[in-house]
């Protein structure tokens, strides 16, 4: 039996309202409310809710043939209890019927285990302490935003305890190699990965309903067909991709959900092949060979790398800026500054501000409210203003050390004055 | 090529941008013949700028234009045509300046062609009149095609064509609902839809004076197509010394203070800045008839010590202003193309534009905002004085930019429209 790994990112970001220079130090809210509900329930009702119908149906019909990997960011659980209640919900039945496996990410979809790992660290916990609250599930494997790999987040995340990791197959990996094995870190060993099958995966969430595209229109039989002429040695397939996919980006009139159920039934009748999560076909195979990747990729473009996130100037200095302030937020108790040092760590921002679509350009366009790079990094860095005016005003308040009133008479053998202090005393 | 004016005698980007497709024109083997009115007479600053013989005596003796001035052929007519003036107010200076005129005008005039004519009492009989010079110049002359540039020519353009029967190309620069707005002038209107109606092309300088040419014109769309303005690469290597006497950063405007200019967005844009961060000095150059309204309100806001007008503006103080430049707006709530900004870039400057200038089309390292937007410009503003990484990339993809916008390539695209007229 071969196997078919069904990997799904959920994700929303909070998208910022705009936010004007002279609203620095007067306005502390920063996230455009009306966009953001609109747009959770646009994609609950195109996306997460027939999607998950789907899937659960698929679960009822097959049982333990079908199963399915989900990551969901913090951000996104958020919004679904904020906006639509029902989309957790769903996934709560997704949950119960123990044929679904949940990934551990950041909280916030961030690229902090590039600048960050304390603040890495502590947005998993976070993620896994949510994750574990709304589904009673403890993740085992873990995710990176948009697969970002390197050996220095190898080495952070099996540091964490994960022993296995999801990672794009870029070209730059694996050379000659095929996706459809498990491999393992070269640089630390004990990390098992697991490699997207870009080909198979892009087919479905790019090509789909491409009319241009050769294979066009993309049926089950023919997908089914593609996954039996892999080579018999090779183990598995990763099918790794973004759950807006399914009625947000191939839409539902083009057929994309009638596709999702199709090709599982046609591919379990075959009888060679079953679903599994991501933590079962690490444990059913034996990783092949290390890979090193010294250099930082992710699944994004034709370069698979990080430039759409921090690929000029204006991304460089936004990220910069806001982790400049990371020992403070550390022990931060604040809600409102914790909130917000979450939110604004999310990467979509810094994708917003991507200057690659003057040339490279629909996928970018597609995701971005703002018209132009120069908007985005405008607006972004208005909001980290004020954020880091509040920040470092906090950290002033907590460095002040608050002396009790001196008694007007001091009298001897009383009992000592202390010294209170809320946090660290600079 | 009937213009009606030329550098260094020039009221906008009309004479420029004519000036440097001429040029690039010539790139590509094009024999130019150039027809201008010529106002003589002192009727006022405007005019005086175009008829500065003495000027026209350097550029033929630089070596730079030499070559160029040999291969065309340029023509002036004595003629009352201003641009930028609307009949009523032309009305107004003929009636002051009606005996000079005439006389000078008179004697260049008739000693070039056998008209006797007097100069028109309006605008409308002066644009006829230059009407008859077309024709009179298409009847005496060897050419293939007619090119007329904006309304007041196009009378001449279509009387050309009548008598040659050669195609005509007419290029809209401008159209009426630009300079006016709604209180358009309906004259000028059918002139200009004539016109193109009896154009084999239309050249449009943006999509948005194509969008307005159809829409309002009724123009079939097949025969309009968009050839983008360019600018000419610096004349000179040397930096302008552009030493600033104060220490707060510069953000200018810099054009005519008409109502299609956007001057009171700029006023409401620096305001908000201002109450922010008072290290900023606004300066508006140019002159128009808003000037006065401009300065009651930048006074009424109470932000005279660090708002600035310049008057008008020209030549090497006008690269000078750019040099002294942090920040170049151009608010314009209607802007067929718009050159300044390019002008700005090439020297380094960031630019904020509307997005209701047709030069927006072909600019991505630029803040665009709707020219009502004044948070949003005052925001760009600011964003470009406070935040490095933004104005290092926009200065440094503008310029990149800028420089790739070449005369030669759009008079590639004149030259292909020519060529399918052949």
């Amino acid at each position: 039996m071969r196997s078919v790994c069904l990997y799904f990112q959920v994700h929303q970001p909070f998208r910022l309202r705009t936010y004007r220079f002279f609203d620095i130090g007067a306005d502390h809210y920063y996230y455009d409310d009306y966009q953001n509900k609109r747009i959770a329930r646009r994609i609950a009702t195109n996306c997460y809710l027939p999607a998950n119908e789907v899937l659960l149906g698929l679960i009822n019909e097959y049982g333990s043939a079908f199963k399915v990997t989900f990551s969901i960011s913090g951000t996104a659980l958020e919004q679904f209890k904020k906006y639509t209640p029902e989309v957790i919900e769903s996934f709560k039945r997704l949950a119960k019927t123990g044929n679904v496996e949940f990934l551990a990410e950041t909280y916030s979809h961030s690229m902090a285990g590039l600048i960050d790992p304390a603040e890495f660290k502590r947005q998993v916990k976070e993620h896994d302490a949510a994750i574990k609250e709304l589904f009673d599930y403890t993740p085992t494997a873990f995710r990176n935003t948009e697969l970002v790999y390197s050996n220095s987040i190898a080495g952070q995340v099996l540091e964490m305890g994960y022993k296995i990791m999801l990672t794009e197959g870029a070209k730059q990996l694996l050379g000659w190699k095929s996706p459809n094995f498990v491999y393992f870190s070269a640089s630390h060993p004990r990390l098992k990965l697991l490699l997207r099958n870009y080909q198979l995966s892009d087919d479905m969430t790019f090509r789909f309903s491409q009319q241009e595209w050769s294979e066009w229109p993309l049926t089950a039989e023919k997908f089914v067909k593609w996954l039996n002429h892999v080579d018999k040695k090779q183990e598995l397939v990763n099918l790794f991709m973004d759950y807006e996919t399914f009625g947000e980006h191939q839409k539902a009139d083009a057929g994309i959900f009638g596709f999702l159920r199709a090709f599982p039934e046609q591919l379990i009748k075959t009888r060679n092949w079953v679903f599994r999560t991501a933590s079962e076909v690490s444990g059913d195979n034996q990783p092949v060979a290390g890979i090193d990747c010294p250099h930082p990729i992710s699944w994004a473009d034709e370069e698979r790398d990080l430039t759409a996130w921090l690929g000029n100037d204006l991304q460089n200095e936004a990220f910069s800026s806001l982790y400049k302030v990371s020992e403070t937020m550390a022990n931060c108790t604040d809600a409102d500054l914790h909130r917000d040092w979450n939110y604004l760590q999310t990467s979509d921002h810094l994708y917003y501000m991507c200057t690659k679509w003057f040339s490279d350009g629909d996928v970018h366009q597609y995701f971005n409210p703002y018209g132009t790079p120069y908007e985005a990094f405008l607006n972004y860095m208005n909001v980290l203003s004020d954020f880091l005016i509040r920040v470092k005003e906090y950290a002033e308040n907590q460095a002040e050390v608050p002396v009790e009133p001196l008694p007007e008479v001091a009298t001897p053998g009383k009992k000592p004055i202390t010294l209170k202090s809320k946090g660290t005393v600079k | 090529m009937f213009g009606w004016e030329f550098p260094p005698h020039i009221t906008g980007g009309l004479g420029t941008a004519c000036f440097g497709l001429t040029k690039g024109l010539l790139k590509h083997g094009v024999d130019v013949q150039f027809v201008v009115p010529k106002a003589y007479g002192d009727e006022s600053q405007e005019a005086v700028r175009i008829i500065n013989a003495s000027d026209v005596t350097v550029m033929m003796n630089d070596p730079i234009f030499r070559d160029y001035w040999s291969q065309i052929t340029y023509m002036e007519i004595g003629s009352n045509l201003i641009p930028y003036v609307g009949p009523e107010d032309f009305q107004e200076m003929v009636k002051e300046n009606l005996n000079t005129s005439v006389q000078e005008g008179s004697r260049v005039f008739s000693e070039k062609f056998q008209f006797s004519g007097k100069y028109g009492h309006d605008l409308m009989e002066e644009v006829a009149r230059y009407a008859l010079v077309g024709a009179s110049i298409a009847a005496n002359s060897e050419f293939d095609i007619i090119h007329a540039h904006d309304w007041l020519t196009y009378s001449a353009g279509v009387a050309a064509k009548k008598i040659s029967g050669k195609p005509l190309v007419v290029h809209m620069h401008a159209t009426e609902f630009d300079r006016s707005g709604e209180n358009y002038n309906e004259n000028v209107y059918e002139i200009e839809r004539k016109g193109m109606a009896e154009a084999d092309r239309v050249i449009t300088v943006s999509n948005l004076t194509r969008n307005i040419v159809i829409d309002r014109y009724h123009i079939d769309p097949d025969k309009v197509i968009t050839v983008h303005n360019a600018v000419e690469p610096p004349e000179k290597t040397e930096l302008i010394d552009a030493e600033k006497h104060v220490k707060e950063k510069i953000v200018t405007f810099l054009g005519r203070i008409t109502f299609q200019k956007g001057p009171e967005y700029f006023i409401e844009a620096a305001q908000k800045v201002l109450e922010r961060d008072p290290n900023v000095r606004f300066v508006m150059a140019g002159t128009g008839d808003l000037m006065e309204k401009m300065i009651r309100r930048v006074a009424k806001l109470k932000i005279s010590s660090h708002f600035h007008f310049t008057g008008f503006l020209k030549g090497e103080n006008v690269d000078r202003m750019f040099a002294m430049s942090d920040v170049y707006v151009m608010p314009s709530v209607s802007e067929p193309f718009g050159i300044s900004p390019l002008e700005a870039m090439r020297s380094n400057v960031p630019v904020v534009i509307s997005k209701q200038s047709g030069v927006a089309e072909v600019l991505d390292h630029v803040m665009k905002v709707d020219f009502w937007d004044v948070d949003a410009m005052a925001d760009a503003i600011y964003g470009l004085l406070h935040y490095k990484s933004l104005n290092d990339m926009v200065v440094t993809g503008g310029t990149e930019e800028v420089n790739n916008l070449k005369w030669e390539s759009a008079a590639r695209k004149v030259v292909d429209i020519y060529e399918s007229l052949l």
